[in-house]
């Protein structure tokens, strides 16, 4: 295996006496597409942050291969209306670009008509475009997405995870995406990381999906849910050989104590069943 | 006719809009203008210091300036005082040790008044190089770090994720405005230095489409101000820098009206 591009040793974290990150141990290797999934409040984007070294920890290490170019899509960006922003600007934000180039990076992500338009008037959609022909334009070794549909209507989200299948394939780069659109991700994704706070398991779609640990924290028909898309693509990622990692028995904790969700899935099972098919 | 003194004024003015136009549209958009407040009232202190050690006193503002912003980077390190509450704290202790020192000055008469709100018409060919000389330094220093300060101010968590350090260039940045305002307080004082970096930003913003055209626009309005504010001011003798804020608000109040049938022509 060659050595990863970022790889996180056993990050814990703790908010005040809250523990987001629990001994977290993640490795992320050029060319695959890792997906982080979990409930609300698993620490998910914390994690994200970390190993992008926005937030320290408070034990543990990140390394970073020298020189990485990482491209950062965020959730979420609201620029200030005191700061007037074409979005031709705004794709030039880390680095310069000619018209030309940002002609054809929006073309890439089909949004060419907005590159005059002010950032402060693009709709969720727009913005979520924007946001990644910026980050294509860095021509990056990890592209790195933190819930890359948030506030794109249901066509929309299916067409922007194709899209960024496409760029992974044109560039060559790996991706890092937290997601809780689960059938639509596990389809397209070389592993699937099953997170919350700790990771509780992880490996190939396929392979997550029967995990008890996963079952249990987004309950079953949901888990089956996702099995029907997957299966689809199955010989998609017959080749990968990855191997399933760290199931979570190695860290001394009872699972019991650690899921919020655990002893009520069954009640949820329909919310989070509505939440994955939003 | 034009006197020297005039012509020292006017030139100094249109310096230091110059200067004050750039780093007014990174307050505006960073929210800092209580910093920029904070950092003239310390200079009140740097006049009694440089008075009693027997330093220039335009030295003086600028070092502690410089010393306040060094003291309000560490004090927002933590988080247990909000950074408005450090920064109040700052400002006003300042400017009150700054009046307890001046007290201590003997023998020498200080005009407090040409402090609190500058003293254009008195600007001598020293503070026009020293204007030119800090001004420029100040300026290539911000150019030079504009793409990666203008990515820290859209989002801090991308540019820090694409490898710039972000904290390096806030403090950079404040070392920079305290340099600026050091500068200013002997022209326009330190109860309107925040009005000439803050005024002429909000009206170029009507105007503008990037943060370079606002930036540009910023200055550009200064220096309208300064030249306007020194007309009022030799025409109706009334004191150059309240003319100069007078005149920059009044521009302010015209973009306003001016600014809906400028974009209908723009469209």
């Amino acid at each position: 295996m060659t050595a990863p591009l970022i790889e996180g040793r056993g990050l814990t974290l703790s908010f005040g006496s809250e523990r987001v990150l629990d001994q977290v141990s993640l490795a992320i290797q050029p060319g695959e597409i890792i997906t982080l999934i979990g409930p609300n409040g698993a620490g998910k984007s914390t994690l994200v942050k970390t190993l992008l070294g926005l937030q320290k920890p408070d034990e543990g290490k990140v390394i970073r291969k020298a020189g990485l170019k990482i491209g950062y899509v965020p959730q979420k960006l609201a620029i200030d209306q005191v700061l007037p922003m074409t979005v031709r600007r705004f794709l030039t934000l880390t680095r310069s670009a000619t018209r030309a180039e940002c002609e054809k990076v929006l073309g890439e992500v089909g949004a060419t008509h907005v590159i005059d338009a002010q950032m402060s008037s693009l709709s969720g959609g727009e913005s979520q475009r924007v946001m990644l022909a910026r980050a294509l334009l860095l021509r990056p070794q990890l592209l790195v997405l933190d819930e890359p549909t948030q506030g794109v209507d249901v066509s929309g989200q299916a067409e922007l995870y194709r899209l960024i299948d496409t760029i992974r394939h044109e560039l060559d780069c790996a991706v890092l995406m937290i997601s809780h659109d689960l059938h639509l991700v596990m389809a397209k994704t070389d592993q699937v990381v099953c997170f919350n706070r700790h990771v509780c398991c992880s490996g190939m779609p396929e392979t997550v999906r029967q995990h008890p640990e996963y079952r249990s924290l987004f309950g079953v028909r949901e888990a089956d849910a996702i099995g029907i898309y997957t299966h689809e693509h199955d010989h998609e990622h017959d080749l990968s050989g990855h191997v399933v990692g760290g199931c979570g028995h190695d860290h001394g904790h009872g699972h019991d104590h650690n899921h919020g969700h655990h002893h009520d899935h069954s009640h949820d099972t329909v919310k989070h069943a509505a939440g994955g098919a939003k | 006719m034009m006197d020297d003194f005039l012509f020292r004024a006017v030139l100094g003015g249109v310096l230091l809009a110059a200067v004050c136009g750039p780093f007014g549209a990174f307050i505006v958009w960073r929210r800092m203008a209580f910093f920029g407040d904070m950092l003239a009232h310390s200079a009140l202190l740097g006049v009694a210091l440089g008075l009693l050690i027997g330093v220039d006193v335009r030295l003086g503002m600028i070092a502690t300036c410089l010393a306040s912003a060094l003291i309000l980077a560490i004090g927002q390190r933590q988080s247990r005082i909000g950074s408005d509450t450090v920064l109040g704290m700052l400002a006003h202790s300042t400017l009150a040790l700054g009046m307890v020192a001046l007290a201590f000055v003997h023998g020498v008469a200080v005009d407090i008044m040409a402090y609190l709100f500058g003293d254009i018409l008195a600007v001598n060919m020293t503070d026009i190089w020293l204007l030119a000389g800090g001004g420029a330094f100040a300026i290539a220093v911000l150019i030079w770090m504009w793409r990666p300060l203008l990515a820290v101010t859209v989002s801090p968590e991308i540019a820090a994720a694409e490898s710039i350090p972000v904290e390096r260039l806030r403090l950079v940045f404040m070392l920079l405005m305290a340099l600026v305002i050091g500068m200013a307080i002997k022209i326009v004082g330190v109860l309107l230095i925040t009005a000439l970096l803050i005024v002429p930003a909000a009206s170029a913003r009507f105007f503008s489409r990037t943060p370079e055209q606002m930036a540009i626009g910023a200055a550009l309005f200064g220096m309208a101000s300064v030249l306007a504010g020194i007309a009022m001011s030799w025409h109706f003798d009334t004191p150059a820098g309240p003319s100069i804020v007078i005149s920059a608000a009044g521009l302010f109040l015209a973009c306003i009206f001016v600014a809906p049938v400028w974009k209908r022509m723009a469209a």
